[in-house]
C-alpha cells in the first residue's frame, strides 16, 4: 500500500492554544510537528494519551481547524491555505466523524434533516431521493427509517453514534476521519462498525484515520498504527509490528494498560507499567523527549535532544519509525520481559 | 479513617423499577428493574447500546422532566428509603451521598463557568469553604483525577479540555464529596488505557477506604472483567441476567450475554470479522412478544416465540431469564 499514491497528506503540523485566564494567560501545545501519509483504502490508527492531541490533528485533517504551521495535501493538491475552493474539495471528499455523540447532533433537526443536510447543502438530488438515500444510510448503520423523524435526546449514546457515521457517510467521502467513532457503542453495536468501516474501505476505496482507545479494535482494523504523545508521534508503522514487538518505551507502557479479554486473566492491570511523576502537560512541555520525566529509559540526552523520528531497524525493512533515543534497548529489554 | 464498613450496608436497593416516556407515543424504557449495591461493592451494569442503562441511572438519582414517568416498589439509597423524600431532601441526598457521572460528558459541565468554578461550587454549598478553600480542593481533584499541571488550568473553562479530560473533571465532581454511591455511566471512554487504569485504581481505593460503593455502567467488557465484583445484564429495558461476575463471566446462562462475551476482538483474529449479533436490538416501541431476545436468539424455540421467561435462579448467586439457561450452560447449541 505504501506504493500507491498517498490520498492525504500530512506534513510537520503544528497547532498550539491559548490558555489560562486573562491574568495567567498560557499556551497549550497540543500538536507538535506531526506528519502522516493515507494510502488509498488504507486504515491508518492513531492511539496515544488522553489529550494529547488526537482531536485537534483529526480536526486539522478535515479541514475544521488551521494548522499554525505545516501543509496538509489531498489528492495532490495543497489544502492547508485560506484559499476557499481548496477547503471546499476538501469538506466534500474527507468527512469526519465525531468523538462526542451527544455535542455534535443539531438537538433541534430531526433524524432525517440531520443525515440529509450534507446532501442538502451541496444540492444533491431530489427532496423525494435525498429521503431514500436518508433510509439507505439509516440502514446502513443498523438503525430503521421509523426513527427518521425522532430527534437527537431520544436517542442513547450509541444510536446517536450511529446517526452520526450515517451523516458523515452521506456525501461519499473517500477519507473518513473517526474521532473515537466506537467508544460510546456496545461492543455487539462495535463490531457492527468496525465491519462497516471494513466494507467501505474493501468495497468503496474509502481510506481512513481511525482514532481510539480501544487497543484490541485498532489492532483488529488499522494496516498501520501511530502512536502520539504529548503532541508528537512516538512511534508509527505497521500495525502487527507496533502491537507484538513496541519499540517505544510509551507504546510499551499503553499496550499494558490494556485490560483482560477474560475474567481469568484477570489482574493484568495491577500488573502494568505505572508511569511514573507527573503527568505531562502540553502547558509547559518537558524539552528534549516529552517522554523522559516518565521514562524509566531516560538518560542526559534524552533531557537534552528531541529524538527524530527514525526507522527502526536502520535499513526500514519493518517500515516502522520510532522516535526514541534507546529504542533498540527499549525493545531488547521487553522481550528479556 | 480506615473504618472497615460493613458490607450489609445497603448503598443502593431498588425493586421494581419502570420508567416511561410520556409524549405522542409511549415508551416504555425500563420495565421491573431491580439492582442492589452493597457499601464498598462494586457492580457494574452492561447491555446493549438503548437497552435502558442511562434511563435507569437518571431515574435511581430522581432527575427526570415532566415527559419522564418513574415508579418502583422500594428505592433505597445509602440507607434512605428515597420514596419517601420531597423534592428538596431529595436534592440534598443526590448532591452529598449519591453521585452520578453523567455518559455526556461535556453537556453535563457549564459552559460558561471556569471548571475550578464548577468544582468549588459543591464544596462551598455542601462543606462551607471560603472561595479560597474551595480553589485548594478544586485544584486538589483535578491532580487526583490526572489532570496535568492543575493549578494552571483550574480557571480554564470546559471547552478548553480535550474529551477525555471533561470526562475526569466530571469523576471529579462526582467523588468530591466523597459519597456513599456512585453511579458512574461510561466514566472511562473517553480515555486511554493508562489513564483509564488510573481512574479504575482510584475508585477501588475510594471503595476499600470510604466503603464507596459504585454502579458501573459500561460497554468496556475488559474493564468488567477487571473490576466488577457481581453484574447485571440489561436487554430490551429489562435486566436479564444477573449475578456474581466469575460466575456470569466465565459460564453466561443467558444467550444474550454469552453473544455479548463473544464480540469481544481477539487478538488472535486480526483482519477477521468480528462477531456481531444478527439483527438489531428493539426499540422499547416494538418490543416483540415471548422473549425479547428471541428474534436474535440461537437458542430461539417457540416457547421463546410466546411466553416472556421469568429472571429466576438458575445456578446458585446468579439469576437468568431465559426458558432454555441450561442449554446455555452446557454449551449446546
Ligand atoms: N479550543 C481549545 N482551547 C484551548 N486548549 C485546547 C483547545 N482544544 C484543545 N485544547 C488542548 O489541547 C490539548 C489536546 O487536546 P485534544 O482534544 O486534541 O486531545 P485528544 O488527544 O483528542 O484527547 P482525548 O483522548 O481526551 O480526546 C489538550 O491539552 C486540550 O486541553
Ligand atoms: N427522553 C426520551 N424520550 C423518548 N425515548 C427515550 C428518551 N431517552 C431515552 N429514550 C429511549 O430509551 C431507550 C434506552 O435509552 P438509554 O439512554 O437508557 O440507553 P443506554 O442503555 O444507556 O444506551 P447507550 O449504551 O447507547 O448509552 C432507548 O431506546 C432510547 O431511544
Ligand atoms: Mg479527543
Ligand atoms: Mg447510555
Amino acid at each position: 500500500m505504501a506504493s500507491a499514491e498517498p490520498v492525504l497528506v500530512a506534513d510537520s503540523l503544528v497547532r498550539s492554544f491559548r490558555g489560562g485566564s486573562p491574568l495567567r494567560p498560557s499556551r497549550v501545545s497540543a500538536v507538535d510537528g506531526v506528519s502522516l501519509e493515507l494510502g488509498p483504502g488504507e486504515v491508518l490508527g492513531v492511539v496515544g494519551e488522553s489529550g494529547c492531541g488526537k482531536s485537534t490533528l483529526a480536526r486539522m485533517l478535515v479541514g475544521l481547524e488551521r494548522p499554525d504551521a505545516g501543509r496538509i495535501v489531498y489528492r495532490g493538491t495543497e489544502v492547508t491555505g485560506g484559499r476557499a475552493r481548496a477547503r471546499a474539495v476538501l469538506r466534500r471528499g474527507v468527512q469526519m466523524i465525531f468523538q462526542d455523540p451527544y455535542a455534535s447532533l443539531d438537538p433541534r433537526m430531526t433524524v432525517r434533516e440531520l443525515v440529509t443536510e450534507p446532501l442538502s447543502a451541496v444540492r444533491a438530488g431530489s427532496a423525494a431521493s435525498r429521503r431514500d438515500r436518508a433510509v439507505e444510510l439509516l440502514e446502513l448503520v443498523g438503525l430503521s427509517a421509523e426513527m427518521l423523524t425522532r430527534y437527537p435526546h431520544q436517542f442513547s449514546g450509541g444510536q446517536r453514534q450511529r446517526i452520526g457515521i450515517a451523516r458523515a457517510l452521506a456525501l461519499d467521502p473517500d477519507v473518513l476521519v473517526c474521532d473515537e467513532p466506537v467508544s460510546a457503542l456496545d461492543v455487539s453495536v462495535q463490531a457492527q462498525v468496525v465491519n462497516l468501516l471494513d466494507d467501505l474501505r474493501r468495497r468503496l476505496g474509502v481510506s481512513i484515520v481511525f482514532i481510539a482507545h480501544d487497543l484490541a479494535v485498532v489492532r483488529h482494523i488499522a494496516d498501520r498504527t501511530a502512536v502520539m504523545y504529548l503532541g508528537r508521534l512516538a512511534e508509527v508503522g505497521p500495525t502487527e509490528t507496533i502491537f507484538d514487538a513496541p519499540a517505544h518505551p510509551y507504546t510499551q507502557a499503553l499496550l499494558s494498560a490494556t485490560p483482560s479479554a477474560t475474567r481469568a486473566e484477570r489482574g493484568r492491570l495491577a500488573r502494568r507499567r505505572v508511569l511514573s511523576g507527573e503527568p505531562p502537560s502540553p502547558v509547559s512541555p518537558p524539552s528534549g523527549c516529552r517522554f523522559n520525566p516518565r521514562c524509566w529509559l531516560a538518560t542526559d540526552l534524552c533531557r537534552e535532544a528531541a529524538p527524530p523520528l527514525r526507522a527502526l531497524p536502520a535499513d526500514g525493512s519493518a517500515e516502522r519509525a520510532v522516535a526514541c533515543h534507546h529504542a533498540e534497548q527499549a525493545v531488547a529489554e521487553a522481550v528479556a520481559v | 479513617m480506615t473504618t472497615v464498613v460493613s458490607d450489609q450496608t445497603t448503598a443502593l436497593r431498588v425493586r421494581g423499577l419502570d420508567v416511561v416516556f410520556t409524549g405522542e407515543r409511549e415508551v416504555h424504557a425500563v420495565r421491573e428493574v431491580d439492582l442492589e449495591v452493597r457499601r464498598g461493592e462494586l457492580v457494574a451494569l452492561l447491555g446493549e447500546s438503548g437497552s435502558g442503562k442511562s434511563v435507569t441511572a437518571r431515574a435511581i438519582m430522581g432527575l427526570g422532566d415532566e415527559h419522564t414517568r418513574v415508579s418502583a416498589d422500594e428505592l433505597v439509597l445509602s440507607d434512605v428509603d428515597v420514596l419517601g423524600l420531597d423534592a428538596e431532601q431529595m436534592r440534598r441526598l443526590r448532591g452529598e451521598r449519591v453521585s452520578l457521572v453523567m455518559q455526556d460528558a461535556l453537556s453535563a459541565l457549564n459552559p460558561v463557568l471556569t471548571v475550578g468554578a464548577q468544582i468549588g461550587e459543591l464544596f462551598r454549598v455542601h462543606r462551607g469553604a471560603t472561595r479560597a478553600q474551595a480553589r485548594e480542593r478544586a485544584v486538589e481533584l483535578l491532580g487526583l483525577v490526572g489532570i496535568p499541571s492543575p493549578q494552571r488550568r483550574v480557571d480554564d473553562y470546559p471547552h478548553q479540555f480535550s474529551g477525555g479530560m471533561r470526562q475526569r473533571i466530571l469523576i471529579a465532581m462526582a467523588i468530591a464529596l466523597e459519597p456513599e454511591l456512585l453511579i458512574a455511566d461510561e466514566p472511562t471512554t473517553a480515555l486511554d488505557v493508562t489513564v483509564q487504569a488510573q481512574i479504575l485504581d482510584l475508585l477501588d481505593d475510594l471503595r476499600r477506604r470510604l466503603g464507596m460503593g459504585v454502579l458501573l455502567i459500561t460497554h468496556d467488557l475488559g474493564v468488567v472483567m477487571e473490576v466488577a465484583d457481581r453484574l447485571a445484564v440489561m436487554y430490551a429495558g429489562r435486566i436479564v441476567e444477573a449475578g456474581d461476575a466469575d460466575t456470569v463471566l466465565t459460564r453466561p446462562a443467558h444467550p444474550y450475554t454469552e453473544a455479548l462475551l463473544r464480540s469481544v476482538p481477539q487478538a488472535a483474529a486480526r483482519g477477521g470479522r468480528l462477531v456481531s449479533i444478527p439483527g438489531s436490538p428493539p426499540s422499547p416501541a416494538t418490543t416483540p412478544p415471548g422473549c425479547s431476545f428471541h428474534p436474535r436468539c440461537a437458542y430461539a424455540i417457540d416457547v421463546c416465540r410466546t411466553a416472556r421467561p421469568p429472571l429466576r435462579e438458575v445456578t446458585p448467586a446468579r439469576v437468568a431469564a431465559c426458558h432454555r439457561s441450561e442449554e446455555v450452560l452446557d454449551g449446546l447449541r
